[in-house]
């Protein structure tokens, strides 16, 4: 079919307009690939000259900064051990058991979970972390976080297990298993693309959080990556770019590869109680 | 193998009784369908033997032992399930050797035994296959195969035919049947449907809101259905039933019904203990007694037709009787047209009676 010029001319406007928005989305990506290798970056975009890993050496020099990096690790995994294995266990009672009134607990936690994790309830977490000794430990955090992302997860993983079939573990139990074994044989297998989901929810939520470990926390040595980059601020305060955007850089490349490797791995067939 | 045996058994779910106070044992080696419509109490029966359900009262016993509060793992019984419930992040091997893992067996003999097992079902060439990376037929087979690898006291079924195809469902019951046949299993099968109850049974318990309303061989339950339910369930087209206002003639039973006529049926003790409850009685006949008559004799039956199917060797032929119909199968291919008005024969001994509850009044010599 031939076009019509004002078809074309709209085309031709329609693709300009798109490549555009683009651009403009494009452009912070564009410097946060760029920045950090350039030994001279400013806030403008440019590309390095020379291309240099200075700025990564300087990063790696500072002791604090590596650090925070592996605490961020610590508050993360270890959230996401407590929240992955706490909520499948929550999410398959739930699913399976027949405790009257097991819908309104899971939607009555989820509606204070938000409250949890949320800056409205920080004074009361701060002192309740007070009274219990844990100020300035990797703990606080990880109980923090847990207390406020289970619920959701318990939510979406009961969605998640109420879609497989009871006749697996029934199948399971009849054959001769015990229900501890029916559980981890049968059932855990099967709900596991749901358990990954809830994994890297959790663990983007916890390592990209800044208020609840930058209250929770009181010394340098246990500060988060996302709390230290305040670090490389000069003493007017102003940012020190080229050190900033290395960091950000190091600091943003576990999400990506849990990401990358989980979508090998497993797929997102699942996401949020949508099945695609 | 062993018996199993349901002492007053009582299930409710809430204010819904699924299970009312049934009775029954099957024998050891025997074969026991549970047969009739959903909602009816079969699977719930069935998941109570099995330990997945427990009875609110009432006990179960497997092979002489009380199992009623029994822990399934605990009762040594093999079941296939409505929707084969195979692993799917086990391959073929590993599903069938399941229970025999949990039973301890070493990965190499239990494999072994899971491979002649799936021989004997044509199966054995698909052992590192994914559940999913085979058709539904297989994964019947699979799930019987699982059933099969180790000795149990019972199997059960629950409905596992339903989700194949009309052809391969025919070759699976063909070989269930050789199965028991041939192993002498104790099996308690579930199905809604009657040719397979009828083709599998050495005893049909056909059940109704959560009761047995009759537990007989299924020859018996064709014969001599005990009530209009069973009578209505069982038989392919099911029994026709006429319902018709009964009177004492001179000794003779008189028949009041549209178009039918009965020559001769003599009023026996219980004709006349039924008839002094009530005049209603039921008339029930099945289409494979009826045939086109062509003499105004005997029992007959005369309406408009309403439809003629050829089915091949035989036709159905439907008459309408003011909205409610009448089917026969005929063997003969006569021309029909529609509307046209036919008489339907049968004889005497043909004839179940049914009262005004829907019991079977038994004939002469039953």
């Amino acid at each position: 079919m031939k076009l019509t010029i004002p078809a074309f001319v709209g085309r031709i406007a329609f693709s300009a307009l798109a490549a555009l928005l683009g651009a403009v989305f494009a452009l912070p990506l564009l410097w946060f690939l760029f920045a950090p290798f350039n030994a001279r970056a400013e806030l403008g975009l440019a590309v390095p000259e020379p291309w240099t890993l200075q700025n990564f050496v300087t990063v790696f020099g500072n002791s604090y900064a590596v650090q925070a990096l592996w605490n961020s690790f610590i508050q993360a995994i270890g959230g996401v051990i407590l929240i992955g294995a706490a909520a499948t266990l929550a999410a398959y009672a739930l699913s399976r058991s027949s405790i009257p009134g097991k819908g309104a607990v899971t939607y009555i936690l989820l509606l204070f979970s938000s409250v949890v994790s949320g800056s409205a309830a920080m004074v009361p977490i701060f002192l309740i972390i007070s009274a219990a000794g844990l100020m300035d430990t990797h703990i606080a955090v990880i109980l923090t976080f847990a207390g406020g992302l289970l619920p959701t997860a318990m939510f979406i993983l009961r969605d998640f297990i109420d879609s497989i079939p009871k006749s697996y573990e029934e199948s399971a139990m009849v054959a001769g298993a015990s229900p501890v074994q029916a559980f981890f044989d049968v059932a855990l297998p099967v709900i596991r693309p749901g358990i990954v989901v809830i994994v890297v929810w959790s663990f983007v939520n916890i390592w990209g959080s800044f208020l609840i470990p930058f209250i929770l926390l009181r010394s340098d040595r246990n500060m988060p990556a996302s709390v230290a980059i305040y670090s490389f601020y000069s003493e007017a305060g102003t940012p020190i770019v080229t050190l900033l955007a290395a960091y950000s850089l190091i600091y943003s490349l576990p999400v990506i590869a849990l990401y990358l490797f989980v979508s090998w791995k497993f797929g997102f067939r699942f996401f949020g109680g949508i099945k695609a | 193998m062993a018996s199993v045996e349901f002492r007053n058994v009582t299930k409710s779910f809430g204010l819904f009784t699924a299970v009312a106070d049934v009775s029954f044992d099957i024998g050891d080696g025997e074969f026991v369908c549970l047969l009739g419509p959903s909602g009816c109490g079969k699977t719930t029966s069935l998941r109570m033997i099995a330990g997945l359900e427990t009875p609110t009262s009432g006990e179960i016993l497997i092979g002489g032992r009380e199992v009623t509060h029994l822990h399934p793992k605990d009762r040594n019984i093999a079941m296939v399930f409505q929707d084969y419930a195979l692993y799917p992040h086990m391959n073929l091997a590993d599903n069938i050797a399941y229970p025999l893992k949990v039973r301890g067996e070493p990965v190499d003999k239990r494999h072994g035994r899971a491979k002649e097992v799936a021989d004997v079902l044509k199966i054995g060439h698909l052992m590192d296959r994914l559940p999913s990376q085979i058709s539904g037929g297989q994964q019947q087979r699979t799930s019987l195969a699982r059933a099969l690898v180790y000795p149990a006291q019972v199997y059960l079924f629950d409905e596992p035919l339903s989700n194949l195809d009309a052809k391969l469902r025919l070759e699976a019951r063909g070989f269930l049947n050789h199965l028991q046949r041939d192993m002498g299993m104790t099996a308690v099968y579930v199905t809604h449907d009657q040719a397979e109850a009828m083709a599998l049974a050495t005893r049909i318990a056909v059940m109704d809101q959560g009761r047995i309303v009759q537990y007989a061989s299924p020859i018996e339950i064709y014969r001599r259905p005990a009530t209009t339910f069973v009578a209505n369930f069982v038989g392919n087209p099911p029994m026709n039933l006429i319902e018709a206002e009964g009177t004492n003639r001179d000794g003779r039973l008189a028949l009041k019904a549209d178009g039918l006529t009965i020559a001769d049926l003599p009023i026996t003790d219980v004709i006349g203990k039924a008839l002094s409850n009530s005049p209603k009685l039921t008339l029930g006949v099945r289409p494979e007694h009826l045939s086109i008559a062509d003499t105004e004799t005997g029992n007959r039956l005369t309406a408009p037709l309403f439809a003629n199917e050829n089915m091949g060797p035989e036709s159905l032929v439907t008459v309408d009787r003011q909205g409610s119909r009448v089917t026969a199968r005929i063997f003969t291919d006569d021309h029909l047209s529609l509307g046209e008005t036919v008489t339907l024969g049968f004889s005497t001994e043909h004839i179940h009676l049914f009262d005004s509850m829907g019991n079977r009044i038994p004939a002469v010599g039953e």
